[in-house]
């Protein structure tokens, strides 16, 4: 099994999650902070093993939560809903075709937010919503929709350079040589 | 389509995350504090990283300019010193005036510097992070201000760090007296989830005579923030369920957007 493609996913999803907190430039210019792990998962979950994505969704969900004024481990099952159901229907997927990752992107970036937010509302918690929360959901869905590609393509080239690159088979094979003898 | 390790992993994973939602709050706050502590490495990077600039341009400015600044520095301290025995001359008057008329001697207040280390990554709570923590005497539900009005109150104590629930957040209620003849007061409720500067002003009585302009300031109920510290102004008012109680829009005194540094005040006296 490739561990580099897990260890770059977990490790990425640490520094987003920091980087989110750190940086308010979006929420200052934009009203809403834009999350990166919902487009994450979508890479972790067409791209790797259950595993992987179990370890993303668990982790990812606990580091979010702990900086977040979320109950801990709120942020955990809509990031696992998303990635599960990908996961498990990806051979359906054109995962290949960067619109399909596209269209994923953006459901996921607009699932996730919702589905925490609902998660709040059950547990009786009282997170601050209104008529922005329409704006910061369409922030928070068309940000995650332009990180999509960068994502991809980022990991691509992060496998390309540092992960060991399928060995392509030579169509040669010796049973099959025609010896042509002397006429 | 699924299969037994996908059952496996969604139930593993659905149970884990129940058994983390269903724990008691004190064991909760602590996990979420020591897995909050795995950024500390972070945060020292973060911290280089913004001290570079500045110990760049320590290394390029000029010498004249700097004599220049302690030239202004020094006669800004003069003024400051005046000032500062005037102020104490009033506060002698002030005290033998309170003594006189028998109230309680208000202790000076005992404030912490703090600066903001990190912003809730969530869009639907106000929240910040401050690089203060128990080491260095903090604890839950102290008031948290600036030189301009009241920020916040400390919602969660680790080590290092605490976490701090803004104005405006349904978390923080705050009992505030609008600054009138009749001393109307009412909570500051929860804010707008965009416009972070304006505040609901609630349960206000139906005949408030409330004008755009006035001033707001914390009451001193409720037993967590102190009399008199600004909250912001009034911006415009409304009567609400059958003009039962008014509801007033405040526009904070604090830009909550733009903070950096903020005060903590430790010995907050409630009178």
């Amino acid at each position: 099994m490739n561990l580099l493609q897990p260890i770059l996913i977990l490790a990425a999803a640490f520094l987003v999650v920091f980087g989110e907190a750190l940086f308010p430039t979006l929420r200052l210019c934009l009203g809403a902070q834009v999350d990166l792990l919902p487009v994450l998962m979508v890479y972790a979950a067409l791209n790797t093993e259950l595993v992987t994505v179990s370890l993303l969704a668990v982790l990812g969900g606990l580091w979010f939560d702990s900086l977040s004024a979320n109950p801990l481990g709120t942020s955990i099952l809509p990031l696992y809903a998303v990635g599960f159901l990908i996961c498990v229907r990806r051979d359906l997927i054109l995962r290949e075709l960067a619109f399909a990752r596209l269209v994923l992107g953006t459901v996921a970036s607009a699932v996730v937010p919702a589905l925490s937010v609902l998660l709040l509302l059950t547990a009786g918690k009282q997170p601050l919503l209104g008529w922005g929360s329409l704006w910061q959901w369409a922030v928070m869905t068309a940000g995650g929709a332009a990180a999509t590609p960068l994502i991809f393509t980022l990991f691509d080239w992060c496998n390309r350079a540092f992960g060991y690159q399928i060995r392509t088979e030579t169509s040669f094979r010796p049973d099959r040589e025609i010896r042509r003898g002397r006429l | 389509m699924f299969r037994k390790k996908h059952y496996l992993a969604l139930g593993v994973v659905t149970l884990l995350a129940v058994l983390i939602l269903s724990l008691p709050p004190r064991a909760s706050s602590h996990l979420k504090l020591a897995i909050g502590s795995w950024f500390l490495p972070l945060f020292g990077l973060a911290n280089r990283g913004e001290q570079l600039p500045a110990d760049l341009a320590d290394t390029v400015l000029p010498r004249r300019e700097l004599l220049q600044q302690i030239n202004r520095l020094r006669q800004t301290n003069e003024v400051l010193l005046v000032q500062v025995l005037q102020a104490a001359a009033s506060q002698r008057e002030n005290d033998r005036l309170h003594a006189l008329l028998a109230w309680q001697q208000q202790a000076p207040w005992k404030l912490k510097l703090a600066n903001i280390v990190l912003r809730d990554p969530a869009n639907w709570w106000r929240t910040v992070q401050i690089d203060l923590g128990s080491r260095d005497g903090l604890r839950e539900n102290l008031p948290v201000l600036t030189p301009q009005g009241l920020v916040g109150r400390v919602s969660a104590v680790g080590l290092t760090r605490s976490q701090v629930v803004l104005i405006g957040d349904p978390k923080c209620r705050v009992s505030a007296v609008v600054d009138n003849p009749a001393r109307d007061t009412g909570i500051i409720g929860v804010s707008g989830p965009v416009e972070a500067s304006l505040v609901e002003l609630t349960y206000l009585s139906g005949n408030a005579s409330l004008k755009p302009g006035q001033n707001v300031f914390t009451s001193g109920l409720g037993g967590i923030f102190p009399r008199g510290i600004p909250v912001g102004q009034v911006v415009d008012s409304r009567t609400v369920e059958f003009e039962l109680y008014t509801e007033a829009r405040v526009k904070l005194a604090v830009n909550l957007g733009a903070l950096e540094q903020v005060w903590v005040l430790l010995n907050p006296t409630l009178n």
